[in-house]
This record gives C-alpha cells, structure tokens and sequence, in this order.
C-alpha cells in the first residue's frame, strides 16, 4: 500500500528553482532511499514533505491525505518524523529533554516513557549519557539522539537526512543497524543518502535525483548494478 | 570596622536589582523565543502600574492585585501577539523594530491622554514600617517589593526550565527549524512566550506601585534598564538577566549615593560599555 506519494513536486528558492517536478512514491512499511550528489535537492524534497518548505506545485499525499499546505506541526501530529540534515539536537538541553521533545505531540505521559524505553533499548549509549547535555556528545552518539529523537514520536513515516554524514566509520554500522530495526518494526523509512552504496543495500527502493529531477528509480537492488549508478555514485 | 553606609546601600542595591530581573527576564524571555525586542515592554509595566493604581482606588492591595494584574498581562500580551507582532514578523526584521517602537509611542500617548502626565500613587499605601537589621534600614515596601520580583522570576524560571512548555520554548530558542520538525505549533508558543514576557512587566508593575508612582513615561525608564542588563547579562539567558539586573541594581545604588541621584545611570551605562566591548554576548549569552 502506498503511503506517501509526491506528484510533480515544484520548490523554488528565491525564484530558483531546486525541485522541477518530482514524483515519488513509498510503499508503508518498506525503506526507500533517495540517492543524488550535493545540491541535487534531496533535503529540500524532506523540508517540503515537513512543510518548511512551500512547494510552487505538485501534490504530496501522505496516508490518503493531501498535506502540501499543512503545517509543519500538523505534519508531525499526522505521523511524519524527520531527522535533519546535520542532526539539529538541542545543543544546550540534555539527551533526556531532547528525546522527550521527540515525543511533544504525544500527549499521553505513560506513552511518552514507553517510548523512551523503546528508543534507550534501540540506542544504549544515549541510556549512559541520559542526563548529559546533548553539545558534550560525539558526532556518531549527536546521530544517534537524533535518529532517537525522531522515532520518539512514533511516525508513520521516519525521514532521515544523510545520517551517515560526519560520523567516524566505525559508528556507520550501528546508525545503519538502529535504522534496519526501526524499519522492522513496520515504520515506514524515506532515506537519503550520499553514502550510495550502503544505502542500495539497506533499501528496498531507490530514487536517483540531479538536478531536482528523478533521473533512475527502481529496486535498490537493481540500481546497485546500473553502470550508471556505479559510475557516478560507486566508483566502479 | 565601620562600613559605613555601605551594607544599606547593597541591600538596597540588590532589592531594586530584583525587579530589574523580573522585568528584563520578559524582555529576554520574548526575545530568546521569537527574536523579538519589544520596544512597548516598558509600556506594559506602565499599563500595569496604572492597572494596580485603579485596582487600589477601589481598595486592593498591590500585593493581592499582583496576580490579577499578571494574569492581564498575560491576555493582553498574547492578544498583542495574534493582533500585531505575528503580522510584524512576516515582514523583513526591521518591520519588527519600528512596529514595537510605533506600539511604545501609541500606548505612552493614550497614557498622556487618558491619564494625563500626574504622578499617580496608591492611596493609603500598606507596609510602611521600616525594619532594622543590624544598621541597616529597610523599607518594608521595599523589601517586600524585591522579594516578590524574586519570588515571580524563580516562577518564571522554573516554568522554563521544567515544564513542558518551558522544555519547548526552550527548544525554540536554540533551534527553530528543528523545534518545528518536533511537532511544536510555533505560533502559538510564540504567544504564550509574549503573554508570558509581559505577564513578567505585569507583576513587577503591580511590585513597583509598593514605593513607586505611576505616569505615561514610567515605562521607558524601567525598559531602558531592562535592555541594558539584556545586554549586558546576555539576550535570550533568563540565568543572565537575573545577574546584570542585580548587578546594575547595585551599580545604580551606589553610583546615585557615591557620584551623584542625578548622575546614577552613568556608571551603568560604563559597566555596560565595559562589558560589551569585552565580551559582545553579554556575561551568560551564547555564541
Ligand atoms: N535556503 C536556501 N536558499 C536558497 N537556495 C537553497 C536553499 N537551500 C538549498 N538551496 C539550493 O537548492 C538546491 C538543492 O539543495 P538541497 O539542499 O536540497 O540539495 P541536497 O541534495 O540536499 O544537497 P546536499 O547533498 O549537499 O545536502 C541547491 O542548488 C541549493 O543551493
Ligand atoms: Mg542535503
């Protein structure tokens, strides 16, 4: 069943155009990855989908929904997380204040703390800095609150910006590890990437953006042998 | 060894600091969430001063006034918000400036109009013994005026800092984009953080009126202050205004009584320039 999908998504920035019509679509409870070198308009795509962004035309529908004029928080309310690009935790509040502003459009207490226990089984190493502020984390432990952050809330639909950016290699397994089993307990994942091949492996569908267009789509798998994606994306 | 005046004029030094703080921790407050300096802040002290007047014409107290007048505020504040500074903030950031400065001149010009430029004091005003300390002199009007600015700013901190709400304005100070992204309604945190701000002028208002009048321009006064220990403590830190209020309360006391009454906001103003030139962000500010 498709629970997101993008019809011809137009986003300019001061009359520059990052977004030239953009379909795009996800099946619930699969990942699908967006792939693109810099500039493509791969985070300007999730800041539309969250309402940061207005996009000039198109449609974005999201659980039988047209959410494209909504606002950001009704956005969230409606079962959209989003981690950003370069994680955005709370610098200055602790890991605790942060993950339950993850959960701020949960309004049941006893759910907020369920949820923590989910996310502090899910990440352990924020169960340690629980209390710390989120500036004295290291960038991979700064990914992981924000990934935890996001799933707080409980989405629909997870959203999550080049988690793989500025983390010490080492980390990479665990970041892609907290996002396999977030998928697996059925949380629909839009991934984007620079970090291709990783990205063909852990998805089940991909989108290759340039230039504000799609230029390939298909099964990441497939995608992962296309001369082209090896090319320009795998070094191959 | 003789100290001379000198304890008498810290206490009296860090019990009018204490309102300082009451009244720029809205001031900081407002600004940290939304980026807002409210010129027409101190124009809410004086609305509110005018408020506890006519509350205590008809026989309240200030003191039990206090959180009527707050509670006004707050609405009034809030009201101010959806009316006016959400529509200020969709223009470029100087819209902002002479919108708030434009509110200042309207409200202090209603004041003269209505209320004519006398000096209005509460009729009758209570707490007028004086307590002794060793060989210090307290006005009890005084102490209990600082002592609740005290009090209503511990309040407010504590809002901020372990609330929900607090936890969100919080958020939105540091990181608006991302405090979005966490489902928080911006704009109607925007208000309650201007309701709130002004709520802070509203008891401190109904705090002043225990030892101060009320006129159309007591407000600039007070807001004047209030943004130099804004400056000077560092915009948007609630913990930092609560130290520049209390260190301008003392520098302003002991310059009055050591340099001259007239000349007592010189030495602020130089602390201010000493600290701003040392250190841009204020003494608590980020960055
Ligand atoms: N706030 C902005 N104002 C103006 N132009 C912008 C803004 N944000 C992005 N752009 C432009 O829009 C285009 C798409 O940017 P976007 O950030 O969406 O790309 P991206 O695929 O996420 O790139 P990266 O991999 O570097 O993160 C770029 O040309 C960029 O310069
Ligand atoms: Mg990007």
């Amino acid at each position: 069943m498709t629970i997101l999908e993008i019809r011809d998504l137009e986003v300019d920035y001061d009359g520059v155009r990052a977004l030239q019509g953009v379909s795009l679509r996800a099946e619930r409870g699969t990942i699908t990855t967006l792939v693109g070198a810099n500039g493509a308009g791969k985070t300007t795509l999730l800041r539309a989908i969250s309402g940061i962004v207005r996009p000039q035309s198109g449609s974005i529908t999201f659980a039988g929904r047209q959410i494209e004029r909504e606002q950001p928080h009704a956005i969230v309310r409606g079962g959209i997380a989003h981690v950003p690009e370069g994680r955005r935790v709370f610098a200055t509040a602790t890991v605790r204040d942060n993950l339950l502003l993850g959960a701020y459009v949960l309004r049941d207490r006893a759910e907020r703390e369920r949820r923590l226990e989910v996310v502090l089984a899910m990440f352990p190493r924020l169960r340690e800095r629980f209390q710390q502020r989120a500036s004295t984390l290291s960038g991979g432990e700064a990914q992981m609150l924000a990934i935890a952050r996001g799933t707080m809330s409980a989405p629909t639909l997870l959203m999550l910006d080049e988690p793989s950016l500025g983390i010490a290699p080492n980390l990479i397994p665990t970041i892609y590890a907290g996002i396999r089993r977030i998928a697996e307990t059925g949380t629909t994942v839009l991934l984007v990437e620079q970090n291709v091949r990783d990205a063909l492996q852990l998805a089940d569908r991909a989108y290759v953006l340039q230039t504000g267009r799609v230029v390939i789509e298909g099964k990441a798998k497939d995608l992962l042998g296309d001369p082209m994606v090896q090319k320009a994306f795998l070094g191959l | 060894m003789d100290l001379g005046p000198l304890p008498q004029l810290v206490v009296s030094g860090i019990l009018t600091g204490l309102l300082f703080a009451l009244i720029s921790v809205g001031l900081t407050l407002i600004f940290g969430v939304m980026d807002v300096v409210n010129f027409a802040h101190g124009e809410f002290l004086m609305l509110a001063m005018y408020l506890t007047f006519g509350l205590a014409l008809v026989g309240l107290n200030p003191i039990f006034a206090l959180p009527f007048v707050a509670l006004a505020a707050f609405v009034l504040g809030a009201i101010v918000y959806r009316l006016l500074i959400r529509r200020l903030l969709d223009g470029p950031p100087s819209t902002v400036v002479f919108g708030t400065f434009g509110l200042l001149v309207f409200l202090q010009g209603a004041a003269q109009y209505f209320f004519t430029s006398d000096y209005r004091s509460v009729p009758n005003p209570p707490f007028q013994g004086t307590l002794h300390l060793g060989n210090v002199a307290l006005g009890e009007a005084q102490l209990i005026a600082g002592l609740g600015a005290l009090v209503m700013t511990a309040l407010v901190f504590a809002f901020v800092e372990f609330t929900e709400p607090g936890r969100a304005l919080r958020a939105l100070s540091e990181d608006r984009v991302a405090a979005q992204l966490m489902g928080i309604d911006v704009q109607r945190m925007n208000a309650l953080a201007f309701g709130l701000g002004t709520a802070c002028v509203g008891a401190a208002g109904a705090l002043l009126m225990l030892t101060y009048p009320a006129f159309p321009r007591v407000g600039t006064e007070f807001a004047l202050t209030a943004f130099v220990v804004v400056a000077l403590g560092g915009f948007g830190s609630v913990q930092g205004a609560l130290l520049g209020a209390i260190l301008v309360g003392l520098v302003e006391v002991l310059g009055g009584f050591y340099i001259s009454p007239a000349l007592k906001l010189i030495p602020v103003y130089a602390l201010y320039l000493v600290v701003v030139l040392l250190r841009p962000q204020g003494l608590l500010g980020r960055r």
